[in-house]
């Protein structure tokens, strides 16, 4: 099923590729089935104020997979948290965009790039706006293969134990990891079971349906006495058709100039 | 010790809302006064370090002092990646209060022994170490963390330690001259200040004046008094109930060289394996050599 793609859907991944052509190399796969989310979110639901960073009511985001950090950064630079030629520096060694992204940079929390750490830091931060009865939200983006970690299960615990209905963990369920498929790695089906299990409310929805994704968004959270899971089925290189679902594009180096136009024209296309 | 830091931790808190308390699942009635007045900054939540400290950071990132607590060898080692990423890259005000630093658990074998945490907390930046000798100094010293910057390990002992310290001033990251003496340095960190008092005490029965130097904080190292106290004497150990790699005793040793002392050095503390025994604290201390005999024979041998 391929949902239809518009162009903002398409600018963020061509600026993605314009970051990679800079770095000759990046997480490509795990950034495209990011993108919907993340555009979603920064659009139409976080409450951020890129003229007062520290405002003490803006919601928390935190992307837990550090390694999808060049969707969240064309999105940042799109959004003013800093200015779009920082993009073009990825990973120089005087940027302050790396591979994963770190607190320094405007609009990140906190600095993520081993799995498994966004969701316990988040659960601390939720706890946080209950105590000071802060209206902000947790938002935690982990991936598929991040849920492989104990961290998050325990976290995912302590969420429900306290009934924080003010984090909302939104997993890009991609259905691939590095070495392969979650199901052949290691399975997490069923997984919204698991999660409702460990007593979160969830939704599962097209992580590339804009409207979509919107609409659930929109409706947190989905049980005011419990934390939310919001399972976005993905596609991993999403946007780019030979690259979707397959494993050669989760992480890329090397690429040449002709890798980048043929990039660019498949999204063009697409 | 246990008993003073957990009520300091609670008295601290009593004046300073920043305050919070985490544990895992640590026995019944532990910090009951400070659940029952403080309840929404208190937390036990089970046996899940790395969530602990996760959670700590997320709550330090927002503006609280937390406190952790369990014990020492699941605070370093099970949630190692978190103490790292988490609390010291982020730099936060998160203080983790390992219960029963060393061989304190002697008769819970060595997944309970915790033999390197000094080491592996040493060797992480923007971490501080602190290991007092006795429960007044941890009085004294439980103030400091409220506002000291960035994460702190404190290492605790057995409890019931007996009181060796005086009441002089206690400054993080400054070593305590605690005697003078021209023939010999012990220098100490946590409870072996006790064992360089009784080993000083029988060397004055020969005639050998020793020094003592006490190390609290491990890190930061106060470099310029342990330079100094070592440039007076002739000889000199370092005392620590730890492995003999990358605690006290490594952290001289580097000081020594790369200042071209050129001195007479032991290392005092539990060699590099694990321990092979139960038994208590205090056999397996006799069991490495971590003893005032131990202390008095190294002085007399480096003397010869």
């Amino acid at each position: 099923m391929i949902m239809a793609f518009d162009e903002r859907s398409r600018q963020i991944r061509k600026t993605i590729i314009k970051i990679m052509e800079c770095s000759k190399r990046g997480h490509l796969g795990s950034a495209f089935s990011l993108v919907e989310i993340l555009r979603v979110l920064y659009d139409d639901i976080l409450k951020y104020d890129v003229r007062n960073l520290k405002l003490p009511d803006r919601d928390r985001f935190i992307l837990s997979k550090g390694h999808g950090c060049l969707a969240l950064y064309a999105i940042l630079a799109d959004k003013g948290f800093f200015p779009e030629p920082e993009l073009w520096k990825f990973c120089q060694p005087d940027s302050f965009l790396g591979g994963h992204p770190e607190h320094r940079i405007p609009g990140v929390e906190i600095s993520t790039g081993s799995l498994g750490h966004g969701l316990p830091i988040g659960v601390g931060m939720a706890l946080n706006a209950r105590y000071e009865k802060s209206p902000y939200r947790t938002f935690v983006v982990i991936g598929d293969g991040e849920a492989n970690e104990g961290s998050i299960w325990e976290a995912a615990l302590c969420a429900g134990k306290h009934r924080l209905s003010n984090l909302i963990v939104i997993m890009d369920y991609n259905k691939y990891q590095s070495y392969g498929s979650t199901a052949e790695v290691l399975d997490l089906e069923p997984l919204a079971d698991k999660w409702r299990s460990f007593n979160f409310a969830v939704q599962e929805v097209d992580g590339h349906d804009v409207q979509a994704l919107k609409a659930v968004f929109s409706g947190l959270p989905l049980n005011a006495d419990k934390p939310t899971a919001v399972i976005c089925h993905t596609m991993k290189g999403k946007g780019v058709r030979f690259a979707e679902g397959n494993m050669d594009w989760h992480h890329k180096s090397g690429l040449t100039g002709d890798d980048i136009k043929q990039l660019l024209r498949a999204v063009e296309d697409y | 010790m246990r008993k003073t830091v957990l009520e300091m931790v609670y008295e601290l808190a009593k004046k300073d809302k920043r305050i919070f308390f985490i544990g895992s699942d640590l026995g019944k009635g532990t910090m009951d006064e400070f659940k029952n007045d403080f309840p929404d900054r208190f937390f036990m939540e089970g046996v899940s370090e790395q969530n602990l400290i996760g959670m700590a950071a997320g709550l330090a990132m927002e503006g609280k002092i937390v406190y952790v607590n369990t014990i020492a060898t699941f605070l370093t080692r099970r949630c190692f990646e978190q103490t790292v990423v988490d609390l010291c890259l982020h730099n936060l005000p998160v203080r983790l209060i390992g219960n029963g630093g060393g061989v304190v658990y002697a008769p819970l074998g060595p997944t309970h022994d915790a033999i390197e945490d000094i080491a592996i907390m040493r060797a992480i930046p923007n971490m501080t170490v602190i290991a007092p000798a006795d429960a007044e100094e941890m009085r004294r010293m439980m103030p400091l963390t409220v506002d000291y910057p960035g994460p702190i390990y404190i290492r605790l002992a057995k409890g019931g330690d007996p009181i060796v310290t005086e009441d002089v001033k206690f400054e993080i990251g400054k070593a305590i001259p605690v005697k003078e003496g021209k023939d010999a340095l012990i220098i100490t960190t946590g409870i072996t200040l006790g064992l360089a008092q009784a080993a000083s005490d029988m060397l004055e029965a020969e005639s050998i004046r020793a020094a003592i130097l006490h190390v609290p904080t491990i890190k930061p190292l106060d470099s310029r008094q342990i330079i100094s106290s070592v440039k007076k004497a002739p000889v000199a150990v370092a005392v620590e109930e730890h492995s003999v790699i990358g605690g006290l005793g490594s952290a001289v040793a580097e000081l020594i060289a790369e200042a071209s002392l050129h001195k007479k050095f032991r290392r005092i503390g539990i060699p590099d394996a694990f321990p092979d025994q139960y038994g208590s604290q205090s056999s397996l201390m006799q069991r490495y050599g971590i003893t005032a005999e131990r202390i008095v024979e190294e002085i007399r041998k480096m003397r010869m």
